[in-house]
């Protein structure tokens, strides 16, 4: 059983009268410890198919299996769920709380799932240790550089104890060397913890870094093939 | 899983991103919960003030009062005609039951003369039971006595206006005073009472035997007769069985046959007096009920910041559902979030209202008894309003779908 098994999806948006179809009949598995990066040009649905993998949306046909359960079935909580337990979020613009400080926001996924609060500072020290910012943890987003903000973005995505990551354009706001150290965390994540990494880009020499490459034009799968490595 | 305590660090934290704004929700329930307070203190000082003075009266107190008779169709007021006679006193005291004492009233209004000093007053003919009915003790001297009574001594009780304005400072007890030229030896002070409920002055009057009233002051063509009977129950629950009591009584010493009508009237004036104070405790209800509309508004202004709140947080509400937050997680934090507004208005507004009442009562002179009731009524309802406004937003915010939020610009 493949970790993630997408069947057949199609996802069409209603703009009034005309239906766009953001995805069109996509089949694919992902498989446990893969590094996957999603490629293709703006509109071509990549970004919503990674929606649909994180359980943030649903399809509009079709079936999509996680661990083999069948996310189209689940209530708004079972998803939230999920997204707790499951996946972890990394995102183009970081998306963390502005106002809470870097330990609070890689807390929030513990807080949610209801652990107590020693343990959540704990894990939350341990996971920021790993991404190398200890003695940040009490800044505040807006007191740290990009780099280090997606640093803790990816401690929040982590310390769940999610086997998937998703990370949608993570290096779409950063410099080239900080784009590589971020990608050399996830290529860590990897290949020492295997956790799952599927990737949304445009820039190839981000792709350059995943073992696998998908590419989407118009809804579609166009290619998926695997990268050897010299 | 909902976890309390950081919910509340998150809603105290957003509520301090927005000081001025926080500040001005709060500003609608802080004046609605100080008026409440203030309402009810006033209302309350205003009947226990009534109580406090119907308990001066006397308790349990029954007052019969002659006449109500009809002479040629045309029915006379009560005390016109006078039928009611020391006797009857007597028989009241000895007949009924239900009856622990009764004094018999013949009064006047008489120049009072001490010295160079002379007063105009009540001066009341009554028996030594009358202390015992009005529950009235001496404050200085001893009372006259039954003996006094037989005898018709010239001797008299002295309430303390009536001591102020003719001795000053000089001490009473023993002194002579002449009421309408005839001598009285002062034989003891009657202790302040204060005002009735009707705002009459009780200490401006001069207590003496009945039977001296009646032969040196007041004398009249119905040698025996006085004005009225004060009579005192045993207990509260005895008032019925009391007023039933005397005047069956009184009817059957009248000889008044089964259709005539009484020659007499028994008013039960304790329960006219807590009728008063009943009209009172609800004047205050009405008060507060009134600023309790103030409260209302103020909920409104917290639905409606919250309401914004949302909007502006979209973002935030997103990232927290895409890491994990359940519907309860989110609904509960914008709940919260209203609480604790409404909860700090609701105890800054206790605190106004509390200093607010005892301002009013030294400046306009009002009695405020601000009850732990009303600070209890008060909190609470601050706390319904919060949660009530606040579901609305909580619930707007959890209905969102989480990928549209994160996207929300």
């Amino acid at each position: 059983m493949a970790l993630l098994e997408v069947r057949e999806v199609t996802k069409v948006y209603k703009l009034g009268d005309i239906e766009l179809k953001a995805l069109n009949n996509v089949s694919l598995n992902i498989e446990r410890g893969e590094f996957a990066a999603i490629m293709g040009p703006s509109g071509s649905g990549k970004s919503t198919f990674m929606n649909i993998l994180g359980c943030l949306d649903k399809p509009t046909n079709g079936h999509y299996m996680l661990e083999g359960i069948n996310i189209g079935g689940l209530s708004r909580d079972e998803l939230a769920g999920i997204r707790n337990k499951k996946i972890g979020f990394v995102f183009q613009g970081f998306n963390l709380l502005p106002r809470a400080s870097a330990i609070e926001n890689v807390e929030l996924p513990m807080l949610y799932d209801g652990l107590p609060a020693k343990d959540r500072r704990q894990r939350a020290m341990a996971a920021l240790r790993s991404m190398g910012l200890e003695g940040r943890e009490n800044h505040r987003p807006n007191q740290l550089s990009g780099g280090q903000q997606q640093r803790v973005a990816i401690a929040r995505a982590l310390v769940n104890g999610a086997p998937i990551i998703l990370a949608d354009e993570p290096t779409g706001n950063l410099d080239t060397k900080t784009s590589s150290e971020i990608m050399g965390l996830l290529l860590k994540l990897n290949t020492e913890s295997s956790i799952t990494v599927i990737l949304v880009t445009h820039e190839s020499d981000i792709a350059a870094f995943s073992r696998r490459m998908i590419r989407f034009v118009d809804g579609r799968i166009v290619s998926n093939e695997e990268v050897t490595k010299s | 899983m909902i976890n309390i305590p950081s919910t509340i660090k998150i809603s105290f934290r957003a509520l301090m991103v927005n000081k001025v704004r926080s500040a001005l929700t709060m500003l609608g329930i802080i004046i609605g919960v100080s008026a409440v307070i203030a309402m009810l203190a006033v209302g309350t000082g205003a009947s226990r003030k009534i109580a406090e003075q119907i308990s001066s009266m006397g308790s349990n107190l029954l007052m019969v009062l002659p006449g109500a008779t009809t002479s040629g169709g045309a029915r006379m007021g009560a005390g016109t005609q006078p039928t009611l006679s020391m006797g009857d006193a007597e028989a009241i005291v000895k007949e009924c039951p239900a009856v622990s004492e009764a004094a018999p009233v013949l009064n006047g209004v008489a120049q009072v003369i001490y010295g160079h000093q002379n007063w105009s007053t009540g001066v009341v003919g009554t028996t030594p039971g009358m202390l015992i009915v009005r529950d009235w003790p001496l404050a200085a001297g001893r009372s006259f006595t039954a003996q006094d009574v037989r005898s018709a001594a010239k001797v008299a009780l002295l309430g303390q206006t009536v001591v102020d304005n003719l001795f000053g400072d000089e001490e009473p007890v023993g002194q002579i005073i002449r009421i309408k030229k005839v001598p009285f030896t002062v034989l003891g002070v009657l202790a302040a009472k204060g005002q009735t409920p009707n705002g009459q002055d009780q200490d401006d009057t001069i207590y003496i035997p009945v039977t001296t009233a009646q032969k040196r002051l007041f004398g009249t063509s119905f040698p025996g007769m006085v004005r009225i009977i004060m009579v005192q129950a045993k207990s509260t629950g005895d008032l019925g069985s009391a007023e039933e009591q005397v005047n069956n009584l009184l009817r059957q010493r009248h000889h008044i046959g089964q259709r005539q009508e009484s020659d007499f009237t028994v008013r039960n004036l304790t329960q006219f007096m807590q009728a008063a104070e009943q009209s009172s405790k609800v004047m205050a209800l009405l008060l507060g009920a009134i600023a309790s509309v103030s409260l209302l508004v103020g909920g409104i202004g917290i639905m409606n910041i919250m309401l914004v709140s949302v909007t502006e947080r979209t973002r935030e509400i997103g990232i927290r559902m895409a890491i994990g937050a359940k519907t309860w997680d989110i609904r509960l934090q914008f709940i919260l979030e209203a609480l604790t507004l409404s909860l700090i208005g609701g105890i800054t507004g206790i605190i106004i209202g509390v200093f607010g009442s005892s301002i009013l009562s030294s400046l306009a002179g009002w009695p405020t008894v601000v009850s732990s009731s009303s600070i209890l009524l008060a909190f609470g309802f601050s706390g319904v309003v919060g949660i009530f406004f606040g579901f609305y937003p909580a619930y707007k915010a959890s209905l969102l779908e989480p990928i549209d939020a994160l996207r929300y610009e």
